[in-house]
């Protein structure tokens, strides 16, 4: 019953074909899962169902024991789950800052703004920019200060390396693997970009037509060649 | 020379109703993406609430305050009780909804309070101080100054200085991702309304007084000459909507002016027809801000 996040025979999905067929998962306090798969496996709908965007078939969801379907995806927030979407969600018509104080705005008194710009000095730099005008790797910077201007529990991670140049990914996945270390916070990380996922991972968990296949740590993965062939395709 | 001066001074203060109106479409148009062609007649029906309670009390100023309150009720009611159920994916559907409120407001209206002008008092003389020897305005046009300046200041401070000001953009512009960062998205569209429906009530006792009474469609024009001006602004900038207001005003004023009183209401929509076709961004439209 340590467990931050229980994800119990969930279907998501219409009719005959679920996009996610009966997955189960578990992330503890401080603990960073990789979800991986190729595209179309289901990673991002499972995150979107997570945060409520999408409505499961059937099984349940809890944070801390309480049951996440019965949460508003606007009160999420209050209970110290953060998401990260795919393609960034940075609202580019707001400027850095009111794109990162958007994120505290839940919280009394709202939080300072520092502890995001020593993460992120190239914030810093462009606070009075619109998000309009950032580059991609900005963007990512934005997205995931953004979430943790609202000091989450729990950070939901959609795709963070795409279109991004490796040494910006490796940047962003060291700045986690940190963040975990120093404040315990829990990473459910969806990804395509398997080593670089596997690089920060306690666990991995792989999706393939909206099915778990496997389910092993993070370092057994990548060490068994025959699990990697199988599974991750290299 | 002296008749050109007194036009202006007129035009930019029919313009700064035109302004108010203007932004309250802007408003609406912001947060919901729905032009709201029952602007007009909502802010007749708080206008009649308005001027009953100042004739039952005595206090025109309790009846403007009236109004302005019935405004931010009605706008909130419009959208809880019918908005909010339209099927926003062609945007026909919410324009269609909105016509069909004009029809039922000024139906009612007119079994309420029938369908003859009432004369609708102005609080302060609308007689204009002569200055230098030409007529410039009236302490009632300085009122309508001070109110819409008011008005315009108040916003500006509210969208981009408060913590609601800021969740109210980032709901328009993005309603997924601010429900994930725990903006009440809804909340915000109701206030949306709520604020647009208030500054349009507040245009519409500022105008009717100027305009022949109240009469279930006494707003019909002012709402074409205010649609203009947020057309010519760009729908999408409140400073758009404030100066295509102005030059509505002005341009209106210099025509019923010099050639005839007749033929404003049809320049008016030459005008509209003209900057739908030749810049239907608007005159002040920047490029583009969302790419992706």
């Amino acid at each position: 019953m340590t467990a931050l996040l229980e994800v119990e025979n969930l279907t998501v999905g219409y009719g005959a074909a679920p996009v996610l067929h009966d997955v189960n998962l578990t992330v503890e306090p401080g603990q960073i899962v990789a979800v991986l798969g190729a595209n179309g496996a289901g990673k991002s709908t499972l995150l979107r169902t997570l945060s409520g965007l999408l409505p499961p078939q059937t099984g349940s969801i809890r944070l801390d024991g309480h049951d996440l379907r019965k949460i508003k995806v606007e009160h999420l927030v209050r209970h110290g789950i953060a998401h990260v979407p795919e393609g960034r969600g940075v609202v580019t018509e707001l400027t850095v800052e009111e794109n990162l104080r958007l994120g505290g705005l839940w919280r009394k008194p709202q939080p300072s703004l520092e502890p995001i710009y020593e993460l992120f000095p190239r914030l810093a730099e462009r606070r009075r920019n619109e998000g309009h005008q950032l580059s991609g790797g900005e963007r990512q910077m934005l997205a995931i200060g953004r979430a943790l201007a609202a000091q989450p529990r729990l950070l939901l991670l959609d795709e963070p390396s795409l279109g991004l140049a490796p040494k910006i990914t490796a940047q962003i996945m060291a700045l986690l693997r940190d963040l975990r270390d120093r404040t315990g916070l829990a990473v459910l990380l969806v990804e395509q970009n398997v080593r670089s996922a596997l690089s920060i991972a306690d666990q991995g968990v792989v999706l393939s037509l909206g099915r778990i296949v496997t389910r092993h740590d993070a370092a057994t993965l990548v060490d068994d060649a025959e699990l990697r062939h199988a599974y991750l395709g290299f | 020379m002296d008749r050109f001066v007194f036009l202006t001074f007129d035009g930019l203060s029919r313009g700064a109703v035109y302004a108010a109106f203007a932004l309250a479409l802007v408003l609406i148009w912001r947060a919901a993406r729905i032009v709201n062609f029952a602007q007009g007649a909502m802010a007749v029906a708080t206008a009649y609430v308005g001027y009953s309670v100042a004739d039952a009390t005595g206090s025109y100023w309790l009846g403007f305050l009236v109004a302005v309150v019935a405004g931010l009720l009605l706008g909130a009611g419009v959208e809880r009780v019918v908005m909010r159920f339209v099927d926003h994916s062609s945007p026909l559907n919410g324009v269609v909804v909105a016509l069909g409120l004009v029809l039922i407001i000024q139906g009612v209206l007119g079994m309420i309070y029938g369908n003859e002008f009432r004369p609708a008092e102005a609080p302060l003389s609308r007689d204009a101080f002569e200055i230098g020897g030409i007529a410039l305005l009236s302490r009632y046009d300085l009122f309508v100054f001070g109110a819409v300046g008011a008005v315009v200041v108040l916003l500006t401070l509210l969208f981009t200085r408060t913590p609601t000001g800021l969740r109210m953009r980032a709901a328009a512009f993005a309603p997924d991702v601010s429900r994930l960062l725990g903006v009440p998205v809804g909340g915000m569209l109701t206030l949306g309304w709520a604020l647009a429906a208030g500054v349009g009530s507040l245009a519409g006792m500022l105008v009717i007084p100027t305009e022949l009474g109240l009469h279930p469609t006494a707003m019909d024009i002012v709402f074409i000459s205010a649609f203009t001006a947020a057309v010519l602004g760009g729908l999408d900038s409140p400073i758009g909507a404030v100066l295509g207001g102005l030059l509505v005003g002005l341009l209106l004023s210099y025509i019923s002016g010099y050639l005839g009183a007749t033929v404003a209401p049809m320049a008016v929509l030459a005008l509209l027809v003209i900057v739908l076709l030749s810049r239907p961004d608007g005159l002040f439209a920047r490029s583009k801000a969302r790419t992706a």
